[in-house]
């Protein structure tokens, strides 16, 4: 059974829609993430399957379960806030079991949970500490373990990982998924961070000003993207203005800059002006290709070296290439063709 | 920038505003402690006006006088806390609602309101209610007057508390009220004594709402005094004066240090 459904759920503040009709199914045991740019309304979202805003317009069940009517403390979620929200006078261990003690859990009981869930998050010698006493980091746990000890049915994390530097974080993105195959419970995990939302998630719901855009796996969303918003947001791309002559048994006939045409997907699109969309890494130097360059400068990257070349009609493409020993690098100046790979060139709707 | 301090004369200036505000409490606690009866003539070291106080001709005037005045300066400021309390929940968490501000106004008023005139409308309302001047009439005048000093520290404390302490709690399956007794409340407790131990101060040392509410015989420890007053100054008022100056002092120092540690531990 899934553990959300969201269904045609609206919130305005006054006349700002901060959630434009967001229909989503999160599936149970599954590590789910939002992911959008700041202010696009996931903690919004968040929020609402909390109970901490009501919806204007739709609703949300909870494994089956309309839960309108049901007030925060009455929900089987909890929720890792983005400043944790520790209470600051109470120690690491009061903090932890406060879920349980709520539950009418005996003393005795609560104890033991929270030291276990203490040591799952690697800090059981911590436990008698207060929170301002904690690093970021250690603050982090403490407010993953409180919001586990209940063993909700779903947890919902805003930006979790925001507040910590770069290495801290990229250890913690490991270790939290690791925690979601643990303990089964379902996480809902915000991010604005589109390479945390790639490397962790089971399936990824990007959204903007309010709407969904794409909901997919990983793969899916950076494959194919199924517009500009959602094809720039995620990853690098190059974004070329083309015509569409005509479509036909759903293959586009697709003139480029210059005047080369290729046959792509036509996902979905009519004649017209377009955007089409190739990955840096999908498009190499082939003598012939469909795409006339000159080679304005080459970065170095360590593992890839990235041209910026710029077609006859002034849009910019980057091109990645490998940095092996037989990778031939043009000098700039260089006029080259550009070729995409097979199924690289994707035509996105705006 | 150049502070105000470093205007030239500043210095000045404050020592001598300082002077005309303590020099006279300075006199007074020096001859409290005089040994000969005369109020302006220094007569060696002693303690005879603070024994006088206890044991004195005037000791059970006085006695009863402090009794009332401190179960009423207790109850009033009990009262008026929680009162200020749920005020301060009203106004700083429930959001915006119709009438904040002139609630606000409301719950303020005794601090912008002369004195007089609430002493004047104060009587005026009791006597047109029918209430007998006395103990009862005191305490109600008390409570209403301190209840915006025990409200601004409090509202104060609470704004500096984000509400999302008490959402966590919430999702953490605690119910309002638990959210309130056991995240909420210790949080603001700095401020909740803070603001209880100056609404005490305040009724303690009040004088002119008191004089026209307190009916006849009745008497706290200010309109005791300044009665006693009225018939000349002897040196055990200076006595009584000292002891009640230093109450208040202990008072308000540890609702300045409350309020500071509080604000400590939470930055
Ligand atoms: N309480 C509120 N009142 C008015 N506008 C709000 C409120 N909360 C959020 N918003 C607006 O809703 C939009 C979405 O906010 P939010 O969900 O916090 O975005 P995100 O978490 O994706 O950064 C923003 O434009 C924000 O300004
Ligand atoms: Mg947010």
């Amino acid at each position: 059974m899934s553990a959300i459904e969201i269904a045609g759920v609206s919130k305005s503040y006054g006349a700002m829609r901060a959630l434009d009709d967001v229909s989503l199914t999160i599936g149970g045991n599954a590590f789910f993430t939002l992911l959008g740019p700041s202010g696009c309304g996931k903690t919004t979202l968040l929020r609402c399957i909390a109970g901490f805003e009501e919806v204007s317009a739709g609703s949300i069940r909870l494994l089956g379960r309309d839960i309108a009517a049901l007030a925060p403390n009455e929900r089987p979620v909890n929720t890792v806030f983005q400043n944790y929200a520790l209470f600051p006078h109470m120690t690491v261990a009061e903090n932890v079991a406060f879920g349980l003690r709520m539950k009418g859990v005996p003393e005795a009981r609560r104890r033991a949970r929270a030291a276990r869930m203490l040591e799952m998050v690697h800090l059981a010698e911590l436990a008698d500490r207060m929170p301002a006493q904690l690093s970021g980091g250690q603050q982090q746990r403490v407010a993953l373990a409180r919001a586990l000890a209940p063993e909700p049915e779903v947890l919902l994390l805003d930006e979790p990982l925001s507040a910590l530097d770069l290495k801290l974080r990229q250890a913690m993105r490991l270790e939290l998924k690791q925690l979601q195959e643990e303990t089964g419970i379902t996480f809902v995990f915000v991010t604005h961070d589109q390479e945390e939302a790639l490397t962790m998630s089971d399936r990824i719901a990007v959204m903007s000003h309010g709407r969904l855009q794409q909901v997919g796996t990983a793969r899916e969303i950076y494959e194919s993207p199924v517009n500009r918003f959602v094809a720039d947001f995620i990853g690098e791309t190059n974004v070329l203005p083309v015509l569409v002559e005509g479509v036909e048994g759903g293959r586009a006939s697709v003139v480029l800059p210059g005047g080369a045409r290729i046959s792509c997907p036509a996902a979905g699109l009519g004649p017209g002006a377009h955007h089409l969309s190739i990955r840096p890494e999908r498009i190499g130097i082939a003598a012939g290709g469909p795409l006339r360059a000159t080679v304005e400068r080459v970065v170095y990257l360590g593992t890839d070296l990235q041209l910026v070349t710029r077609l006859a009609d002034g849009t910019a493409v980057q091109v990645r290439l490998q940095n092996s020993a037989r990778t031939e690098v043009p000098a700039p100046g260089t006029a080259i063709a550009l070729e995409p790979e097979e199924g690289a060139a994707r035509l996105l709707a705006d | 920038m150049r502070g105000v301090r470093h205007y030239p004369g500043f210095g000045a200036v404050t020592a001598g505003c300082l002077v005309l505000l303590y020099a006279p409490l300075v006199v007074i606690a020096v001859y409290s402690f005089n040994g000969s009866a005369s109020i302006t003539q220094w007569g060696g070291f002693s303690w005879r006006w603070y024994v006088d106080v206890f044991t004195g001709p005037e000791s059970g005037r006085f006695g009863q006088a402090a009794w009332n005045s401190i179960t009423i300066a207790l109850l009033a400021a009990t009262a008026a806390t929680v009162i200020a309390l749920s005020a301060a929940l009203a106004m700083v968490r429930a959001g915006s609602f119709r009438g904040r501000s002139a609630t606000f106004a409301l719950v303020n008023l005794p601090l912008m309101v002369p004195e007089i005139i609430t002493a004047v409308a104060t009587l005026i309302f009791f006597t047109a209610i029918g209430l007998r001047t006395g103990y009862l009439t005191i305490l109600i005048a008390h409570i209403t007057f301190c209840i915006p000093f025990a409200y601004l520290p409090i509202a104060a404390r609470m704004q500096g508390i984000e509400g999302v302490y008490e959402q966590a709690a919430r999702d953490l399956y605690a119910t309002r009220w638990q959210a309130f007794r056991l995240i909420l409340l210790p949080l603001v407790m700095p401020g909740v004594v803070s603001g209880y131990l100056l609404a005490f101060i305040i009724s303690l040392d009040d004088f002119i709402i008191t004089n026209f509410v307190k009916g006849a015989g009745m008497e706290t420890l200010p309109t005791a005094i300044f009665g006693s007053v009225k018939q000349g100054i002897k040196p055990n008022i200076m006595a009584i004066s000292t002891m009640l100056l230093a109450v208040s002092a202990i008072f308000v120092t540890l609702s300045y240090f409350i309020n500071r540690v509080g604000q400590r531990a939470r930055g």
